[in-house]
């Protein structure tokens, strides 16, 4: 009996996790260290992102500090803001965004959110797959809509980058019932960029909001080094002694 | 130094509880692998009380601002972030360690008598530990724990009569909110802890007044050099075993670290994908599954279609554990003197608790439910089967000297 | 068990070095948890230095901006208060300044300030930490006679010039601090930082 229960369980784990992934997401090609590959993401944040979306938990010199940067530097790049008193944003301040909620339910129809932790969140593959599946849809208010996130609120704010793209669609018969579905894309306005380009410009962006939902991990993983280091070395020492003692047991 | 001890010893048992519980107590010199794991659970109390402390000081228990002290914990604190990863990582390690020793337990009939007093003691640090975690996990405030408090809570509603208002009282809100937050804080950080501590010490106790277990699950104290009155088999816990225990910290404190540093999340089993959004009363997140520790349990209430079933399968999953020295009636103690049913049946109630704990994790569909059903059926048969075989079981000899 | 064959001076050394090697490293752990008290980044940024305007500061008034969330005093003396300074120094417990810790290098002068008639200061007494008084008015007849104006803590009755100095005779042991600061132009001064023209 338990035997054939095992089988059952062995023949049917596979089946179940792969019923359990859902759309296809692709890999994102970051790389955590790469400070350039942040940098560069930054300033894509700073220029798209950040005039909408907060990252209201992390600080413009965190930044600076983490991806050796000046002040100075920092503030040239990021700082185009005032805070609610009106005076000029600290580098040490939080990167909050002055949009109100009651606005942003009129333009977006929801609030927009805050990007510090998204990519622990949703993961880097899909912030990575999300932001190259835009497409024209003229059903949508922003006249665009996203394969990876399905009549998302958001426009595509990089379609100058990427062009725009049109879907190709299909009709199938399920159960008597006639259902488009997308087949492949038409690009019908190209973009400033080639799409290698444009995968490699997301790219930075995602690495730059991997680092942002945890700022410290490179530090975490350099840390960790040294530690297993000194508990290896402790072993050493505590297992000599103890073989020591215990020969008067045996 | 000496002069000062016996300062000490005229107005408080210093050497006297040096002596009982460490110099002088005898341990069975034969303790396995298995036994690293009660003191190991020891320490990682030890970790996760100083860790709560400091994290405590930088913490705020309010519903609009606890999400956000996590985050300024993990960012803007010096170190906040290796303070937060080791109390969640503890969490965990708290639990493995836990089901760890509490399976040596099952294998070496280290319940039975005259240890059902410890059992009980460490079964009702089991329970208060579930409380003290699940609290825990409300305080982040994100989506995983907003949610899964209210589904756990709303078991509570399952209660004929009197359920409804029990959750409410509970909350102390129509919904999970601030006031369940900031009362689930004061538990978390206070109240359990202290009933923690105190069944532990109980808990040492007992164990120190019957004496241990062992592998070979023969009493030692029967068997005594006439003239010192020391167990033969025997020998004191200081230097011996805390030596060696202290080898088993540095081994175990090798892995935590590596979770620790390497894989805080654990794959978002340990810390949750979900929760790190902060809780929105109006939005359930697309797929809810306790943390990993509870798993088997949520199983059990999830294989149950009525409501009030699955809530009372769920803490009979949980309290037959207790009775477990009364429903095994076999009087032989190890698993190597016991007979190949015994075996069969703590293996299938293993590879159960197993399955159960994956089976939690899926979304639900038919066959999840069927499966969780079957292992549910295969958990509950272990008491029924032993409590049927053990009273009269095939049992080979047991030596009277502890062996190796 | 046989203890005869034990190596004492082996178990001494590895006792030993394993209680060093245990030792180093539940120091190691202590950092952590003891920098935890310390400034966080928002408490840091609270504290940034801070710019304070002083254009429509008065003759004889005293503006008052937070820094590191303690007071700073900025206050506008006249060229008759400054010149008066000279006149307490016979009874001040460190008139020329000499303690380096409560000025920096730049305020270590007649006025304690960089122009002569703008006075920065922290607002906390040196003695437990109180915040004084600001009292400009001329021999009150609470302060006595020959009071020329300063500052009077009324946790434990410490007085204090027109620069901030501490007068004999009271509990506080020294002269009020000047913090960092700098003009960023005439009528903008930056506290918290050194630097500048200064």
């Amino acid at each position: 009996m338990k035997k054939h229960i095992l089988i059952l369980l062995l023949a049917i784990f596979p089946a179940i996790s792969f019923a359990a992934s859902s759309a296809h997401l692709d890999t994102a090609p970051i790389d955590i260290h790469d400070k350039d590959s942040i940098k560069r993401g930054a300033k894509t944040f700073a220029d798209y992102c950040y005039s909408c979306h907060s990252a209201g938990f992390m600080r413009f010199n965190r930044i600076a500090k983490d991806m050796d940067m000046s002040d100075d530097e920092i503030r040239e790049m990021m700082i185009f803001t005032r805070d609610k008193k009106g005076e000029v944003t600290k580098v040490g301040d939080l990167m909050n965004v002055a949009m109100s909620t009651d606005y942003a339910k009129g333009a977006f129809g929801g609030p927009v959110p805050d990007l510090s932790l998204t990519a622990r969140s949703r993961g880097a593959n899909w912030l990575y797959t999300y932001l190259r599946t835009f497409y024209a849809d003229e059903g949508r208010p922003s006249g665009m809509n996203n394969t990876t996130f399905p009549d998302v609120g958001m426009p595509h704010v990089l379609w100058e980058q990427q062009g725009i793209k049109k879907p190709v669609y299909v009709t199938e018969e399920h159960a008597g019932v006639s259902v488009k579905r997308i087949e492949s894309f038409d690009t019908v306005q190209a973009g400033s960029m080639t799409e290698e380009e444009y995968d490699a410009f997301v790219a930075d962006l995602v690495n730059f909001m991997v680092y942002v939902a945890e700022p410290v991990q490179v530090e975490r993983r350099e840390l960790g080094v040294y530690v297993l280091i000194y508990l290896a070395i402790f072993f050493v020492f505590a297992y000599l002694l103890k073989k020591e003692y215990w020969k008067d047991v045996h | 130094m000496g002069k000062l001890i016996g300062w000490i010893d005229d107005r408080f048992p210093l050497s006297k509880m040096w002596n009982e519980h460490l110099a002088e107590y005898y341990a069975p010199k034969n303790f396995n692998f298995w036994y690293f794991f009660g003191s190991l659970a020891l320490l990682v109390l030890v970790i996760q009380i100083v860790s709560g402390i400091f994290l405590t000081m930088h913490y705020k228990p309010d519903g609009a601002s606890a999400f956000a002290s996590v985050e300024y914990i993990m960012r803007d604190v010096p170190y906040g972030w290796l303070i937060r990863y080791i109390h969640s990582t503890g969490a965990t390690a708290f639990f493995i360690v836990v089901y760890l020793h509490m399976f040596r337990g099952l294998m070496y009939g280290s319940y039975k008598q005259p240890r059902e007093l410890i059992w009980l003691f460490g079964m009702f640090i089991y329970l208060a530990l579930m409380a003290e975690a699940f609290m825990g996990y409300l305080l982040p405030w994100g989506q995983m724990s907003y949610w899964g408090a209210q589904v756990i809570i709303s078991l509570f509603s399952a209660i004929p009569v009197i359920g409804d208002d029990l959750t409410l009282w509970i909350r102390g809100d129509f919904v999970i909110s601030d006031a369940t937050l900031n009362r689930f804080f004061a538990l978390h950080v206070i109240a359990l802890p202290f009933v923690i501590v105190f069944l532990v010490i109980a808990h040492i106790l007992a164990l120190h007044e019957v004496g241990s277990n062992n592998p070979d699950g023969v009493e030692i104290k029967k068997n005594k050099d006439p003239v010192t009155h020391i167990p033969l088999d025997g020998i004191p816990f200081h230097p011996y075993y805390s030596v060696k225990d202290i080898v088993g910290v540095v081994a175990f404190l090798f892995f935590f670290s590596v979770v620790l540093f390497y894989f805080p999340e654990g794959g978002g089993y340990f810390l949750e994908h979900a929760n790190f959004i902060a809780s929105d009363p109006l939005k359930t997140p697309e797929h809810i599954a306790p943390v990993w520790y509870f798993t088997p349990f949520y199983a059990i209430l999830r294989a149950v279609p009525d409501k009030l079933m699955g809530v009372g399968a769920m803490g009979a999953a949980i309290v037959l554990l207790f009775f477990l020295p009364w429903i095994d009636r076999c009087k032989v103690k190890s698993i190597r003197y016991r007979s190949g049913i015994y075996k069969a049946n703590l293996v299938t109630f293993v590879v159960s608790f197993v399955v159960l704990g994956w089976l939690a994790m899926q979304p639900v569909n038919a066959t999840i439910t069927l499966m969780s059903q079957v292992f549910s059926f295969l958990y509950f048969a272990f008491f029924v089967v032993l409590y049927v075989t053990s009273k009269n079981e095939q049992t080979k000899p047991v030596p009277d000297r502890v062996t190796s | 068990m046989s203890t005869d064959t034990v190596d004492k001076d082996k178990r001494r050394f590895l006792v030993a070095s394993t209680s060093v090697v245990g030792a180093v490293g539940a120091g190691f752990v202590a950092v952590p948890f003891v920098a935890s008290w310390m400034p966080s980044e928002r408490a840091k940024n609270a504290g940034a230095p801070v710019e304070a305007d002083i254009s429509r500061l008065e003759e004889g008034r005293m503006m008052t901006v937070e820094w590191q969330s303690k007071p700073v005093w900025i206050v506008r003396r006249s060229e008759k208060t400054v010149a008066d300074l000279e006149s307490n120094n016979a009874n001040l417990r460190d008139p020329a300044s000499d303690n380096v810790d409560q000025q920096p290098e730049y305020a270590k002068n007649q006025h304690r300030s960089i122009k002569p008639e703008i006075l920065v200061l922290v607002g906390i007494c040196t003695h437990l930490g109180c915040s004084p008084t600001f009292r400009p008015d001329i021999a009150p007849a609470d302060l006595g006679e020959n009071w020329l104006g300063g500052f009077f803590c009324p946790c434990h009755s410490s007085r204090f010039d027109m620069a901030g100095r501490v007068f004999q005779g009271v509990p506080a042991p020294t002269n009020l601090s000047v913090p960092p600061h700098y003009y960023v132009s005439d009528n903008v001064i930056l506290v918290g930082k050194d630097g500048g023209n200064a």
